[in-house]
């Protein structure tokens, strides 16, 4: 039972109580690279006066909107779901709106999320991480007529899949792994992920092409089970897992 | 460089609206859609609790009586036959995504599953109904996930990261639009004979909102510059559960679940407000209700200005099974488990019931008379059917997209196989690219920033919840003089490659006038209604005032307001209780 003000009594990260609307100082240090003025990337440093429970990204504003106007990223809805501003934060693939200020203090390092060509800051190039998802097949197969209502599934059947149709496409997980830094060839965990939710939802029947694409050299027997991706992925979705069903069926199941 | 495309019909926006718009005109014209976000990005994937349609998978129902619920809902505002429309459609529109592959959640008998939402009663009102189809509690995520996936397996044509900053108008006829890259800033122009807004809403004109940053109301606002009306701006709905302070929302689903609202004294205070339905009431009416909690002092908080949202008493099943992310926003942001603490809740800015006037095909239509503008659409938040009247249910903004994206597209396709597009003008970039080198030419000036956080402000203390002529009066000064300052807006970014400055700074000139809009038509109603509620005026007043607004923005920059009548049908306006 919380009877306590909520929001207005939090630990910070050395558990000391403070208040809302305490400031604390953050340091940002910001990888940059702006093609218009210069060929190569450097560090920028930022100090900024914020609240413990601002969000990552609610500092990045505050640079951009205060401090350095030419700061670029990506962003939209500031709460997880849009799957915009993946960065790496800390060294490790984070949401910059999943982050609070208060769990990095007194500093945060951030960087564009690697094996993508960046394009500008903290924007990389995203068309190589589409072309992998697109790749798979990511739509339903279904070639039977449509009934007149809904096709049946039972509560079991599409649990089956409910993990991996959670993703938000963010490239968190596909940044985060070794294998993809150095191979660009390799389609990388979200679009696996992507697979997987067809190839294990009762209603489609597109499995078999979608295996076959992902047995070639490209696909998921490039994965070494770093678990980097599941690390990374800001829904909680066990993408290593994912990644070993998929193995397995292709091995027992269809070839 | 200005580099030119021909299409037959362009689609600005790529959330549910603009994607389900695309599909149907894709297999027909040539088609690209324009956005200035990735279309997974787009916020139709941040909505939460479902989509209703009378399935009656779980409990008797039928569109007729959602349809009643729809516009006892919009305050008697809506437009009735609109209404039907949608509501007849919603089972279709249902099934489609299913066969699509949309992952709803499913009863044991392996049909659609259907859970409880605001104001979706059994037969006009008698008691909460199971209406809303879900897939957990991100359903907004799926439909918008299944819609892209149809669009990458029919090969539509995206041009992604593009700001649409201008209209081409020919004597009445659309002949494209002009847009922004942003990877590259240069500028494009689209020629075609049909054009759709889907760009979504403009919450982000006050400061405790669940829209994303980009919702800055680009469509209605380039519309508005080219003398388009904007309709019934003065219904902006405010949700009531928002997280404390920060707006991100907490989806209704967790009431229709069975989470109850508590004062600071612990009181169920809806079953003072709505003893039949509770806390299941309409949007609007719980908002108002937890501002007189928080008026006579039984907020909670610090501050006095929250309510608590319990969901303590709910099985541990619901709250994985259907509610997984609402509770894990609770964790994120507020540090508080659900499962044991209360949550801190105030309303937040969630949705114009306003917009773009369109008749039931998808085409705007201007003037008291509704004169339809050849080859001009909107659909989805941006637009006004209207369906959702002083005040829209939940879960009928994600049936409204599919429903009139699909009408939309499929009527632009129409009426671009017949028609040409217009011959472009001498230079059809002129207007766009003499606003951004207003703002690139400048070395000093005003912070669009400090300008954008004064808007919000202002907005969150005079045009929220509750208004007062004395209170719009003051923010339209307040208009004035950020209209001001923002004419003297500089960017430090002088740069060509994703200059997001620069695109922010002119999404703030959109936002400037929505505001302008919304205040000028709350202003001009002297009545309550809905979302829209006047304590100068706590009446609804239906002798003078089942009337749409429409404002126009004058030569000099002020709006001018028309009225048209609302389409009546089946349902008489009478007093709403719930």
């Amino acid at each position: 039972m919380t009877e306590e003000p909520l929001g207005d009594v939090l630990d910070d990260s050395d558990g000391r109580q403070v208040g809302a609307g305490s400031k604390v100082t953050l340091a940002l240090r910001i990888r940059r690279y702006n093609p218009d003025v210069r060929t190569d990337s450097w560090w920028d440093e930022f100090t900024i006066d914020t609240e413990p429970n601002d969000r990552l990204l609610d500092a990045l504003h505050q640079v951009k909107w205060y401090q350095d106007g030419t700061l670029a990223l990506r962003r939209s809805c500031a709460h997880g779901i849009c799957g915009s501003d993946a960065m790496m934060i800390n060294g490790k693939n984070r949401l910059a709106c999943k982050v609070l200020v208060k769990d990095v203090l007194p500093k945060a390092t951030v960087e564009p999320i690697r094996g993508l060509p960046v394009l500008k800051d903290l924007i990389v190039d995203m068309e190589p991480f589409f072309a992998g998802y697109r790749s798979i097949l990511p739509f339903l197969i279904n070639d039977e007529g449509e009934p007149d209502r809904e096709r049946l599934q039972t509560p079991e059947e599409r649990h089956r899949f409910d993990d991996t149709t959670k993703c938000i496409l963010c490239a968190a997980c596909t940044t985060s792994c070794p294998i993809f830094w150095g191979d660009e060839e390799y389609v990388g965990p979200a679009a696996i992920v992507n697979a997987h939710r067809f190839i294990y939802d009762s209603r489609d029947h597109g499995a078999d092409d979608r295996l076959r694409i992902l047995a070639e050299r490209t696909g998921v027997f490039r994965c070494r089970t770093t678990f980097n991706c599941t690390e990374a992925c800001p829904r909680g979705i066990e993408v290593t897992k994912a990644i070993q069903e998929v193995k397995r069926s292709i091995l027992f199941e269809r070839f | 460089m200005t580099t030119v495309h021909t299409y037959e019909a362009v689609i600005v926006g790529a959330g549910g609206a603009g994607l389900r718009a695309a599909i149907e005109a894709s297999d027909r014209v040539r088609t690209a859609v324009i956005s200035k976000l990735y279309p997974t990005r787009s916020h139709t994937g941040t909505a939460q609790g479902g989509m209703c349609a009378a399935l009656g998978n779980v409990e008797e129902d039928y569109p007729e009586w959602h349809a009643f619920d729809t516009v006892k809902g919009g305050d008697y505002l809506v437009d009735q036959p609109a209404a039907l429309v949608m509501c007849e459609e919603a089972v279709d529109a249902v099934y489609e995504l299913e066969h699509w592959g949309l992952p709803f959640n499913r009863t044991i008998d392996g049909r659609i599953d259907q859970r409880r939402f605001g104001g979706h009663t059994r037969n006009h009102g008698e008691a909460p109904v199971k209406r809303a189809c879900y897939a957990a509690d991100r359903t907004g995520h799926m439909i918008l996930q299944t819609l892209y996936q149809q669009c990458v397996k029919r090969n539509v044509r995206f041009f992604n990261e593009f700001y649409v900053l201008d209209l081409l108008m020919d004597d009445g006829r659309v002949g494209g639009v002009v847009a922004y890259e942003l990877a590259s800033g240069e500028l494009h122009v689209f020629h075609a004979s049909s054009v759709m807004f889907a760009t979504g809403g403009f919450g982000r004109m006050f400061r405790v909102s669940s829209n994303a940053h980009t919702l800055t109301g680009d469509g209605p606002a380039v519309a508005w510059r080219r003398g388009m009306p904007l309709e019934d701006m003065e219904f902006f709905q405010f949700h009531p559960t928002g997280v404390y302070k920060m707006g991100i929302l907490l989806s209704e689903a967790v009431r229709g679940e069975g989470g109850i609202l508590l004062n600071a004294e612990n009181e169920r205070f809806m079953e003072r407000y709505a003893p039949t339905v509770k806390d299941l009431a309409p949007r609007d009416l719980v908002s108002r209700a937890i501002y007189q909690e928080i008026k006579e002092g039984r907020g909670a908080g610090p501050h006095k200005d929250a309510v608590w949202l319990d969901v303590r008493h709910l099985p541990r099943e619901v709250i994985e099974e259907k509610l997984p992310d609402v509770t894990e926003f609770a964790r994120v942001y507020l540090s508080v488990e659900p499962t044991k603490e209360l949550v801190p809740i105030q309303p937040t800015a969630h949705y114009a019931m306003g917009g773009i006037p369109t008749d039931v095909e998808g085409q705007v239509v201007t003037g008291p008379d509704e004169r339809p503008v050849q080859g001009l659409y909107a659909a989805g938040e941006c637009a006004c059917v209207s369906v959702h009247g002083a005040n829209r249910l939940g879960t009928n903004s994600l049936l409204d997209i599919v429903v009139f994206g699909r009408r939309g597209g499929k009527d632009m396709a129409e009426f671009a196989e017949g028609s040409d597009a217009p011959e472009l003008p001498e230079r059809p970039e002129g207007f766009a690219r003499d606003m951004l080198d207003g703002l690139m030419n400048r070395r000093e000036g005003a912070n669009a920033a400090d300008i954008r956080s004064e808007l919000q402000e202002s907005m969150f203390d005079l045009a929220f919840v509750v208004r007062s002529e004395t209170g719009l009066k003051k923010m339209q000064q307040i208009l004035g003089s950020l209209r001001e300052r923002y004419e003297r807006v500089f960017v430090q970014d002088t740069g060509r490659t994703y200059n997001t400055e620069l695109m922010e700074a002119v999404e703030l000139g959109f936002l400037l006038d929505c505001a302008e809009a919304t205040v000028a038509a709350a202003l001009g109603r002297d009545e309550t209604r809905g979302a829209h509620y006047r304590e100068d005026h706590p009446l609804r007043d239906d002798e003078h005032w089942l009337k749409h607004s429409l404002a126009y923005r004058g030569p000099d920059g002020s709006v001018r307001l028309e009225f048209k009548d609302v389409k009546l049908g089946p349902y008489v306006p009478m007093e709403r209780k719930y």
